[in-house]
């Protein structure tokens, strides 16, 4: 248990180092290279720690203060699941920043910015008190809220400024909502109010702090009606940080958080989340079919996948919940995929826009072939782990009685097929325009980390054989069914 | 009573915060929000006629918990204002930003991103 410590410790150690290099080493040719070696090595071993430790359940306490007094990390199957995909996404995602982030100046505060908010994530994974987990949050949001500002181009500031404003909004209400349960029971650890909760004689006035809760992790998971800010935010933000946008934080800070709190700690009932997963996919699909810059289209079909994740969640039922899990794995690797290419397209030609691009499968084949495999695990084709999550969903949702939803996860699927058959066509397939013959492949690192993903999309298909699915998703979906028992965990 | 005001100013910043055109508007309505739930936060540990959380030699352990304030949600308070000084600062370097792109602070003339 120890060693999870290190997740939080060495992205905000590395952070550190990175924002202070500036005192140290002069030259900044060198200070990039630096922070180009250090982040990559941080988030190496942060992807081995997690990878790691799949299973290792427990709690630490943090300066051995014991709880409720101190701060206490918790680890249970759900939240391994959760560390081994973010820290691997994230690896990914410095490993393509190397050259990717040359465009910029000051790669350093980039590099930092990201670590941190890796540690935030991490923190919100692993932490088992309310308000320590407000506090990572905040580290996670507020660079991230920096970051999409990064090229301080005039878009860039005012999708920051509006996503800043929300994001601000979400996180004043889950401190008030954290407020009045410390008035309630005294305690901010998780475990102690999961086990007063449980024997609470007022159950209805907790429905507030639930309800405030919801909330805010609506708004930062980007669940419509809450969504405004992610179009405008996730294509604004350098690709590296889109990818880790899309592909991690709307789903550590909104999906993760809002499962732990309402099913493990409120033990509530979680039924009333599957309509708003069906709203969001049924009303993202369309708006991203309509769009014609790469980056906001990803956007938007990010907004109905992760309808697809609450609409498991929220049945409520182990195999519901089996597949939402699963497919929070996939989406976060083949919309992570999908936004590094985006990346890479832009990277050559300058553009985001799919009207101006066509042919690209001649000159970039690395590029198209990882989009086009990522393009077909979205969409659902069988042998790619999309089509497996989203059966086991629509299954699901058939055995617990509800075939109207089952027909418009459906239906949100035909439409997310067909809006990746017009990325495909639009940038990949047909004839290249004439100005566009002479660009190359893009560079070799980031080739490597979009390859690296593209055979994740294959190989966590094989997380559904029973050896593989024993160790990984169903200690996370035992974990969420347990309910209260979450707090046993903790002595 | 004092609660209600509370949640008045929480609601107040956030009318400012929907309604008002103006980024630095917008801005301050956040400022009020945040101070709305430091404020509920601090409410929670007061206790009237309270003495301060510092246990002397001389006191006796037990009554000293029946009489004084709850230190905790001071403790949060102060994370959570650093938290807030941290949110607000980024907010207005971004409104100092955005003013030199376009040169206004209405955002009803900032609008390159569609809906």
């Amino acid at each position: 248990m120890e060693r999870y410590i290190y997740l939080i410790l060495l992205p905000l150690g590395g952070a550190f180092i990175i924002a202070a290099l500036n005192a140290v080493v002069k030259s900044a040719k060198l200070r990039n290279i630096i922070s180009d070696i250090l982040a990559n090595l941080v988030t190496l071993a942060a992807a081995g720690i997690a990878l790691a430790s799949f299973g290792i359940k427990g709690s630490y306490s943090v300066g051995a203060w014991p709880p409720p007094f101190g701060i206490n990390l918790v680890a249970d199957g759900f939240s391994t699941l959760m560390l081994a995909t973010v820290n691997t996404i994230a690896f990914c995602a410095t490993l393509y920043s190397v050259n990717y982030m040359d465009q910029y100046t000051s790669k350093r505060h980039y590099y930092s910015l990201f670590l941190l908010m890796l540690a935030g994530m991490n923190g919100v994974l692993l932490s088992g008190d309310f308000f320590n987990m407000f506090v990572f949050i905040e580290i996670a949001s507020i660079s991230s809220y920096a970051l999409v500002g990064f090229g301080t181009e005039a878009e860039e500031l005012e999708a920051s400024f509006k996503y800043m404003v929300m994001g601000g909004i979400a996180s004043a209400f889950m401190l008030l909502a954290v407020a009045m349960l410390y008035s309630s029971f005294g305690v901010l650890n998780m475990a102690d109010i999961a086990r007063a909760i449980a024997v609470s004689p007022r159950a209805t006035t907790l429905k507030f702090p639930l309800f405030l809760f919801i909330i805010a992790f609506a708004i930062k998971g980007a669940i419509i009606p809450f969504h405004a800010w992610l179009p405008d935010a996730h294509p604004s933000a350098p690709a590296p940080v889109s990818a880790m946008l899309s592909g991690v934080l709307i789903k550590t800070l909104g999906i993760y958080a809002m499962t732990r709190i309402i099913m493990n700690i409120f033990a509530a009932d979680v039924t009333g989340l599957a309509p708003l997963g069906i709203i969001s996919i049924i009303i993202g699909m369309p708006l991203a079919l309509g769009q014609t810059d790469i980056k906001r289209l990803l956007a938007y079909s990010s907004i109905s996948q992760v309808g697809y994740i609450v609409l498991g969640l929220g049945l409520g039922t182990p195999l519901g919940i089996f597949g939402a899990l699963f497919h929070l794995i996939n989406h976060s690797i083949f919309k992570s995929l999908l936004f590094l290419n985006s990346g890479a397209v832009a990277y050559r030609l300058g553009t985001r826009e799919l009207n101006d691009m066509g042919g690209l499968n001649k000159v970039m084949p690395i590029t198209g072939g990882t989009s086009f495999i990522a393009s077909l695990s979205i969409a659902g084709i069988p042998p790619f782990n999309g089509f497996f999550s989203k059966l086991i969903i629509i299954l699901a949702c058939v055995k617990a009685g509800h075939t109207g939803f089952a027909l418009w996860a459906v239906a949100g699927s035909i439409l997310t097929l067909s809006s990746f058959m017009k990325v495909q066509k639009l940038a990949f397939f047909g004839k290249i325009a004439e100005k566009h013959k002479g660009i190359k492949e893009a560079p070799l690192l980031m080739s490597v980390s979009v390859v690296i993903l593209a055979v994740l999309c294959i190989a966590s298909s094989f997380l559904l054989l029973p050896g593989l699915r024993n160790i990984t998703l169903q200690p996370a979906v035992d974990a969420l069914l347990a309910g209260a028992e979450y707090a046993k965990i903790i002595k | 009573m004092i609660y209600t005001l509370c949640m008045a100013l929480f609601f107040i910043g956030l009318y400012g915060i929907c309604c008002k055109k103006n980024l630095i508007k917008i801005v301050l309505g956040f400022i009020i929000m945040d101070y709305a739930v430091n404020l509920f936060i601090i409410l929670i540990g007061y206790r009237k006629n309270g003495i301060a959380p510092i246990l002397d030699k001389t006191m006796d352990v037990k009554k000293f918990a029946l009489s004084s304030v709850d230190p905790m949600p001071q403790a949060m308070v102060l994370t959570a204002i650093v938290i807030g000084l941290a949110v607000t600062a980024l907010l207005v370097a971004l409104c100092v930003r955005i003013y030199e792109r376009y040169g206004t602070f209405d955002i009803t003339k900032i609008r390159k991103l569609r809906g």
